[in-house]
């Protein structure tokens, strides 16, 4: 089981062809504290790149992108009644929803978490 | 993910050292603590005495009446004190220097305010027959003389109800414009980043794509970025001048031929007219069409949040479709109303009625207490203040952009590097310095904006204590002492806020089961 | 110029700070050819308060007060008694000249105000939240339909022939130019009309109004149970908030949105604005919601306090992406709704609605008795609609002569339409023999 990173701070982490997203440690950071998380409805079918689920600390709200395509098959419910999950756990218990797989090679273009923290630190 | 960054601290960073004095009641002298007027409750209890109800038949039909709303009894003295002492913890302009930029908290004459209340104009049914409201309408005709005067402009509507509804009756006018045209190609409305966030809001609103302009080095619109923006694709540019930056768009004549070259419009976002009114007419720079804050330029009282005004005025390209109701006055002399768009390019309506008359009663009387030559010199005060601070405060903190400012002067958080200290947290220690803050981050185009507009109606000795108070505060920052801002301000009715909390548990009413569950908890 | 604090000598030891020479220097980045040598002309120059007052006070005196004259003027704009207490308070400089509480610490005053009218509206409309405010009833009604298309992802709102036209308007502009469909329904002033068979897989909302444009009391209950199998929002326009101290609410009836207009309480008629827009919303939308938001917190020292909240919703934040690009509210008119409504607490409050509901009664009475006058309601709050042998607007301008505010001719709103008929309201405000000048009056200028 992997775990992949986009330029805009998802993460996605593959088991068969089902996918879990969420944002990095890195980004919960950025946004401090996560007051509320907008998740799509299961059945959607979403788009690599297109908006996914908005996320909001309390001044700011940023749209998460899906990292790759596929049809949402779970959203992370306890986001709804405690959003600072994304802080606490953002790459283990907040994550966002889960997706079943459209085109897994969309994965191949993804960072590893090596790449990822590279790509952070070039950042800052 | 798209990281916005219009982020904030906004954490309370908790001290331990309590401002609270231990008193019996919570109260602080002159401070005191109010409940909610749910908690004051008597049942049978009344603030008014209403004569006997007449016996009638009820003509309600099958609908029963309704057996309880659930408000609070008070009598009278309670209600007078309940919202005196809850004024008490307000800061206003009544109060002292309120320098949020792009705001213009400028003092509000009670004149205005006593012509707004003479029953000819306070008493007085929007659908009156127009023979019982000649004044009124002739009050309307006459703001917008003086309106359209002041700007060159063709025509105007006083309709809107505030700047962004105005932004959003002059995006229309252009899309109507357009489409009259048969020119339906055009999907966007270019904005500059530096742009109060309505300005995207509303073009988004109206269906149009927004695609944001650069700005340059010296805080202005990136002209050649904009030339290659523009196509037969763009509707309009919303360009707010002088801009958020508090600078006066040099180029904005070469941008307005640009604009009308590409056969789009030229929208300005007049929030910041108090910088040049009566020293320059907006149509002569080029602009088809322009909101004015009633609100800000004409000092009608803000009221802790509106009720604003926003009428727009339109260049003879727009002015066709200036949208129902307007006013007009036929030979006789006498006023009307037209309220129906009819088949014509006019649309409508954009609110109940005819607009926020109370607001020009009062913009009217505060513009003819000044006159021409008293605008003018507005505007001179106004510019003046501002970069009076500009250049009394240059030295300790880092102004964005150099040269001379026009209504508000900007800087950024450079001079507070590795300090420790944030804007916020000089924004809060100025509370305490009996100040109310300046605008906070914003523009987005610099980091850590601190946006300061005196306006006119500010004294020098009042800029005097205020650049004073700013300049201690930043070489307070600078020596060290980032404790003493991460608490303010400690002597305020309330300290520091915790907005987490209330973002992620909404609590957004009193409710008589959360009331319950507090007594059950004490 | 007495608003003005810089004295010359100020003004030069100013520009000497600058390194100016003169004012006109700081004005360089102002194109020549833009740049006005001198004041603006054909405008006068500025006037003392006495000649000011003079000036403005003889446009005022050209006008007819409702107060007055017998007045019976309503359809979105009612004239009710504001006790004294309500506009000595909202003149408090504290509250009339502060900003928008985005301090909270020097905005506790604003903040807690705006919680309570939230508390208020709430309960007045029978629903979960209120916002605090928006620009008006007309507004908040465009508003309530665009929320609904943003929350069931349709866009198309079927608008009821008993909606305010002015409400109607509002909401087709913002649908011709936003982008989305509405559905019109012919005026139905003698009431019934078929909403649900127009509601399609398209369908976002049906607003409706009660008591509708006509003065008809309506139970939209079964209504709003029908929008709710077919995942369709019901949005219930309210124009006269007094009406809900004697009806059943809006949220009792299965609302999803009410969106209302406050002049009623606290607010002069002040010929059409600034009034103030009521919106309230079940709990499960709120986060669809336009307009500000006042929550309850704490502070860093564990005390109860108020703050803006959810503002993420917002065009200073979302700007492009925000629910909607509102940003004034109608702040100072909502202190004086909620300061009117404070002191009329539970008991005043529906007593004061039973007292014009009994007024509109007696009214009807004596309209119902002049020759040749219909009255076309059979039910009603404090307005009705009567039917005249000639067009009203005709009428109107007879007994205005006679100074008496006869009503609002429904071709006024109704573009030249339906011109016999009268919409007539009657108020606290109207004594009986108002009432009986009124009944004397119309049977003389209809014989």
């Amino acid at each position: 089981m992997t775990i992949k990173y986009t330029k805009d701070h998802e993460w996605v982490r593959v088991e068969g062809d089902v996918a879990t997203v969420g944002v990095s440690d890195h980004a919960q950071h950025q946004l401090g504290d996560v007051v509320f998380v907008e998740l799509p409805d299961v059945g959607r079918q979403l788009q690599q790149g297109k908006e996914a689920a908005v996320v909001e600390s309390v001044k700011a709200a940023s749209d998460v992108y899906a990292p790759v395509s596929g049809e949402v098959i779970e959203a992370n419910a306890d986001l709804e009644n405690d959003p600072s999950l994304v802080n606490t756990g953002a790459e283990t218990t907040g994550w966002f929803f889960k997706l079943r797989l459209s085109n897994p090679a969309e994965l191949d273009a993804l960072m590893d978490e090596a790449a990822y923290k590279a790509f952070v630190e070039g950042q800052a | 993910m798209s990281m916005n960054n219009q982020g904030r601290p906004t954490d309370i960073r908790s001290t331990t050292n309590s401002a609270v004095p231990d008193t019996v009641t919570g109260n602080r002298g002159l401070q005191i603590e109010e409940p909610l007027i749910f908690e004051q409750d008597a049942s049978g209890r009344c603030g008014v005495d209403l004569p006997e109800v007449p016996a009638v038949a009820s003509r309600l039909g099958a609908v029963k009446p309704r057996a309880k709303v659930g408000l609070p009894g008070l009598a009278e003295p309670q209600v007078v004190r309940h919202y005196t002492r809850l004024s008490q913890k307000n800061y206003a302009i009544d109060s002292g220097l309120y320098p949020l930029g792009s705001c213009t908290m400028k003092h509000n004459p009670r004149l205005n305010e006593k012509m707004a209340r003479l029953p000819g104009f306070s008493d007085v049914h929007p659908l009156q027959p127009e023979s019982t409201v000649q004044g009124a309408l002739e009050l309307m005709a006459e703001l917008g003389r003086w309106l359209t005067t002041l700007t060159g402009m063709a025509a105007v509507t006083l309709a809107p109800a505030a700047g962004a509804h105005g932004e959003m009756c002059g995006i229309m006018a252009i899309r109507a414009a357009h489409e009259a045209k048969g020119d339906t190609g055009r999907t966007k409305i270019l904005v500059p980043e530096s742009a109060h966030g309505t300005n995207p809001a509303t073009a988004a609103a109206c269906g149009y794509a927004v695609e944001a302009i650069p700005a340059t080095e010296d805080g202005r619109v990136d002209l050649e970025a904009l030339k290659a923006k523009l196509g037969p694709d763009v509707a309009g540019l919303m360009l707010t001048n002088p801009n958020t930056c508090g600078l006066f768009e040099r180029d904005i004549i070469t941008i307005a031929e640009a604009v009308h070259a590409a056969g789009a419009y030229f929208y300005c976002d007049g929030a910041n007219f108090n910088a040049i009114v009566g020293r320059v007419r907006p149509a002569d720079l080029g602009i088809d069409v322009m909101h004015i804050n009633l609100h800000k330029t004409f000092s009608t009282p803000h009221g802790g949040g509106g009720p604003g005004s926003g009428p727009v005025v339109f260049a003879e390209s727009l002015a066709p479709f200036v949208p129902v109701p307007y006013v007009v006055q036929d030979k006789d002399g006498s006023f009307r109303l037209v309220e129906q768009a009819g088949d014509g390019p006019a649309f409508g309506r954009m609110k109940a009625f005819h607009g926020q008359m109370g607001m020009f009663v009062r913009a009217l009387s505060y513009m003819m207490s000044h006159g021409a030559d008293g605008l003018r010199q507005v505007a001179n005060d106004a510019v003046l203040n501002a970069n009076y601070v500009l250049a009394s405060l240059k030295d300790v903190m880092t102004p964005s952009f150099d040269g001379p400012c026009m209504h508000e002067c900007l800087f950024d958080d450079r001079f507070l590097k590795g300090t420790g200290v944030t804007t916020l947290d000089i924004a809060k220690a100025l509370i305490d310095e009996g100040f109310h803050p300046m605008t906070m981050y914003f523009p987005l185009v610099v980091h850590g904006a601190l946006l300061i507009e005196p306006t006119e109606t500010e004294s020098k000795a009042g800029l005097d204590q205020f650049i004073t108070a700013l300049r201690a505060l930043a070489e307070r920052a600078k020596s060290g002492d980032a404790e003493y801002f991460q608490a303010a301000p400690r002597l305020t009715p309330r300290r520091r806020l915790d907005e987490t909390a209330a973002a992620r548990k909404p609590i957004l009413r009193w409710t008589p089961e959360a009331a319950a569950e507090k007594v059950a908890a004490e | 110029m007495r608003y003005l604090p810089l004295t010359e000598a100020d003004r030069r030891s100013m520009l000497a700070a600058i390194r100016a020479s003169t004012v006109d220097d700081l004005f360089r980045d102002v194109p020549k050819a833009a740049r006005l040598s001198g004041p603006i002309e054909g405008l006068p120059n500025h006037m003392g308060e006495l000649e000011v007052e003079r000036t403005l006070s003889a446009m005022a005196g050209k006008n007819l007060p409702a107060g007055s004259v017998p007045s019976f003027l309503g359809a979105g704009s009612y004239r009710h008694h504001i006790p004294a207490t309500v506009d000595h308070l909202v003149q408090r400089g504290e509250f009339l000249t502060a900003y928008t509480p985005y301090q909270p610490e020097v905005s506790q005053g604003t903040l807690q105000v705006l919680f309570e009218f939230q508390t208020q509206v709430s309960l007045l409309t029978g629903m979960d939240v209120a916002n605090a405010s928006m620009y008006d009833g007309a507004t908040a009604c465009a508003e309530a339909v665009m929320m609904a298309n943003r929350v069931t992802r349709r866009k198309k709102a079927i608008l009821s022939g008993g909606l305010h036209p002015h409400y109607r308007d509002t909401t087709t502009t913002d649908a011709r130019f936003i982008g989305f469909e509405t559905v019109v329904m012919p005026a139905a002033p003698t009431g019934g009309e078929d909403l649900l068979s127009q509601i399609d897989g398209d369908t976002s909302c049906v607003v409706v109004q009660n008591p509708d444009v006509f003065g008809h009391v309506r139970d939209y209950t079964d209504l709003g149970k029908a929008c709710q199998a077919k995942g369709v929002l019901l949005i219930v326009v309210v124009t006269e908030a007094m009406s809900l101290g004697l009806l059943t609410p809006p949220g009792e009836m299965g609302a999803d949105i009410v969106a209302a207009e406050g002049q009623s309480l606290g607010n002069a008629l002040n010929f059409g604005g600034p009034y103030v827009g009521l919106f309230a919303v079940k709990e499960k939308l709120v986060r669809q919601m336009p307009g500000r938001l006042c929550g309850q917190t704490v502070d860093a020292d564990g005390r109860r306090g108020f703050v803006l909240t959810l503002s993420t919703r917002e065009q200073h934040i979302r700007r492009e992406k925000a629910t909607s690009n509102i940003c004034t509210n109608s702040g100072l008119c909502a202190l004086a709704f909620s300061i009117h409504l404070s002191l009329l607490g539970e008991e005043g409050f529906t007593q004061l609605a039973r007292l014009n509901h009994a007024k509109a009664v007696q009214l009807a009475d004596k309209l119902a008795a002049v020759k040749g006058v219909e009255i076309v309601n059979d039910s009603f709050f404090n307005e009705f609609t009567v039917k005249l042998p000639k067009p009203a607007a005709a009428v109107v301008e007879q007994l205005a002569e006679r100074r008496i505010l006869a009503g609002v001719p429904a071709s006024r709103l109704f573009a030249g339409e339906l011109e016999e008929l009268l919409i007539v309201a009657a108020t606290e405000t109207n004594t009986e023999s108002d009432m009986d000048a009124f009944a004397k009056a119309l049977a003389e200028v209809l014989s």
